[in-house]
């Protein structure tokens, strides 16, 4: 219970908890902890491995695979409309897979919050949205879906590249922020009576973009990937948008995760760097590990990233059977 | 709080309110009054319709003669909302069910209604009576919008399910009678009287007309026949956009009527 309150609480902004103290670490915790400070040829081997790996950088096996799904499920939604093969109709704000109701959680939310009556069909395409997400992870949308966080992919690679050529420089803003937009399209929705985030909300915009052609709207895209590049890294899914938190919420109590092992941890690091949300990692830095297989919180895309960077295969993706949810 | 923190922490207040800001500038086109769009079919009142519209684009799918397109961010609140320009493509309702209406998920088109002279997304207005050919007693031969108009309606006499494009439907007419020989509500009217209602369903039959040429005296005296529009008119604007006078005799206006509210 406690887990679940914490996840919540980082995704809503808070930092992450400290430090557990010594009496607060459990016998067996420390135990793993003095075996493999002992443990000095496996140490050994890592880093062997590690500077291997630096040297010859491999793919990311699991971003492309990310990455084919994502252009996949909007290339369906392109497809549909024009080949007329109707499988994916509408955009991501609300659409009908084979016939059935799907409308976007935020978005659903605008429109309820602004029109303030709902009919059945909206209600139907909520609920099935809610949990599809909640199944697959909740934020899962934003690295596997989202066209925006695509595009917002590349644009850190740009901004990796400068920022280590010295040319610029991350400034991150305080991620309550994002908690704080979320309310206040909520408050604006329901007293001004319009879908005020709609306007602004880059998913939408590259959504209809993509299957409708291109418009004005997309200017405001390529300046918040300017943004990005220039002054903050991936600062609107990290510190702005609502959807995310819409989703990160869904899946807080979500059977799909990704799994921390302390065990095989060494600690490298490693995960930390390519993370987007990287305090909900902050479990594997050493000493702070309150158990000894650790569920990632509510605000990680479910991306694989880190999956995919950790050295010692310390970070998996789970599926939580009934077992293990009671 | 230390400098460092106090920066962040300003800037993220900086961030706030320029999207905030930024999101808000929606409000300019809606509020000033610069946005005057025909709606589609069911569309409940505009400030509604804002609302309601979930800007999936979903009616723009179903579309058959594809009159609905999606508004880009110089309308504010409006983007991603459809519209149909009813000079470029107008609705002629060939897909006989309200298609559009039946794809919105959130009720922003009204699922209240089943039949085309049931909607009300506007008024046909003659704007310019003087250059009607009709008004001028000249007839019409030819392409009624010119060989490069790519809008396209359904001519039950040619293909009942296809809409076809207009430029390959060419008129030979004494008395121009385009606005009132292709409204979609008259020729319904028509049918029924034949005895052969749309779909065979008595239902899609219109009880009022929505526009006739009528003869009226100009000040010489003189009889002319003058394309009125009567109380039937839906403002689909299919007369705008088969008017063969550039600019076009009759318009729609569709921001008045749109009685709808759920």
């Amino acid at each position: 219970m406690s887990q679940l309150i914490d996840s919540l609480a980082e995704l809503l902004g808070r930092e992450p908890r400290k430090k557990p103290q010594p009496d607060e670490i459990r016998p067996e915790i420390v135990a793993i902890h003095k075996d493999k400070h002992e443990d000095k040829s496996r140490i050994e081997k890592i880093k062997i491995e590690m500077a291997h790996k630096a040297q010859h950088v491999a793919p990311e096996k699991l971003r492309r695979k990310r990455w084919a799904v994502l252009i996949l499920v909007n290339l369906l939604f392109v497809v549909s409309f024009q080949l007329d093969i109707q499988m994916l109709e509408g955009a991501l704000t609300a659409s009908r897979f084979v016939g059935f109701h799907m409308a976007d959680l935020n978005s659903a939310l605008q429109v309820m919050l602004a029109y303030k009556h709902v009919v059945i069909n909206l209600l139907i395409g909520t609920v099935t949205v809610f949990i599809g997400w909640w199944l697959l992870g909740g934020r899962t949308f934003c690295s596997w879906v989202c066209p925006y966080h695509l595009l917002a992919e590349w644009a850190e690679i740009v901004h990796e590249k400068l920022a280590k050529k010295r040319l610029v420089k991350d400034y991150p803003f305080d991620r309550r922020a994002r908690t704080w937009f979320w309310l206040i399209f909520v408050v604006l929705a329901v007293v001004s009576g319009y879908t005020v985030f709609e306007t602004i909300s880059p998913t939408g915009i590259l959504s209809r973009a993509l299957i409708y052609g291109p418009g004005l709207a997309l200017l405001w895209v390529a300046l918040l990937l300017l943004f990005e590049i220039f002054y903050s890294r991936r600062a609107w899914c990290r510190y702005a948008c609502p959807i995310g938190l819409t989703y990160g919420v869904v899946g807080a109590l979500s059977p799909f995760k990704v799994q921390y092992h302390l065990e095989s941890c060494f600690h490298e690091g490693e995960c930390r760097k390519v993370c987007l949300v990287p305090h909900v990692l902050n479990t594997v830095i050493k000493g702070r590990a309150r158990g000894l297989d650790v569920d990632i919180g509510a605000d990680c895309t479910r991306c694989g990233r880190c999956v995919d960077a950790c050295p010692t295969s310390s970070l998996t993706f789970k599926f939580k059977g009934l077992g293990d949810l009671l | 709080m230390r400098p460092q923190e106090r920066r962040k922490f300003l800037r993220s207040i900086a961030l706030g309110i320029g999207l905030v800001g930024t999101s808000l500038l929606g409000f300019i086109p809606v509020l000033g009054g610069w946005v005057r769009r025909l709606r589609p079919p069911g569309a409940l009142q505009e400030k509604q319709f804002l609302a309601a519209c979930i800007k999936c684009g979903q009616c723009v799918q179903v579309c058959p003669v594809e009159a609905i397109r999606l508004a880009d961010l110089d309308e504010g609140f409006g983007v991603g909302v459809p519209y149909i320009d009813a000079r470029a493509q107008a609705c002629d309702f060939s897909c006989d069910g309200l298609q559009c209406v039946l794809a919105c998920p959130t009720g922003a088109l009204t699922h209240e209604l089943n039949y085309s002279h049931e909607t009300d997304m506007g008024i046909a207005k003659v704007v310019s009576p003087g250059t009607c050919l009709a008004v001028q007693g000249k007839g019409f031969r030819g392409q009624a919008r010119g060989a490069d108009f790519t809008g396209t309606l359904r001519y039950d006499a040619v293909d009942r399910w296809n809409p076809i494009p207009v430029r390959d439907h060419p008129y030979d007419l004494e008395l121009c009678d385009l606005c009132v020989r292709q409204c979609p509500i008259e020729i319904r009217i028509a049918q029924c009287e034949a005895g052969t209602p749309p779909s065979g369903d008595e239902r899609q039959c219109p009880p009022q007309h929505a526009i006739e040429l009528q003869a009226v005296a100009d000040e010489s005296g003189v009889t002319r026949m003058l394309p009125v529009i009567l109380d039937g008119c839906v403002g689909c604007g299919v007369c705008e956009m088969i008017c063969p006078v550039e600019p076009t005799v009759i318009v729609i206006d569709g921001s008045e009527s749109r009685g709808m509210s759920a």
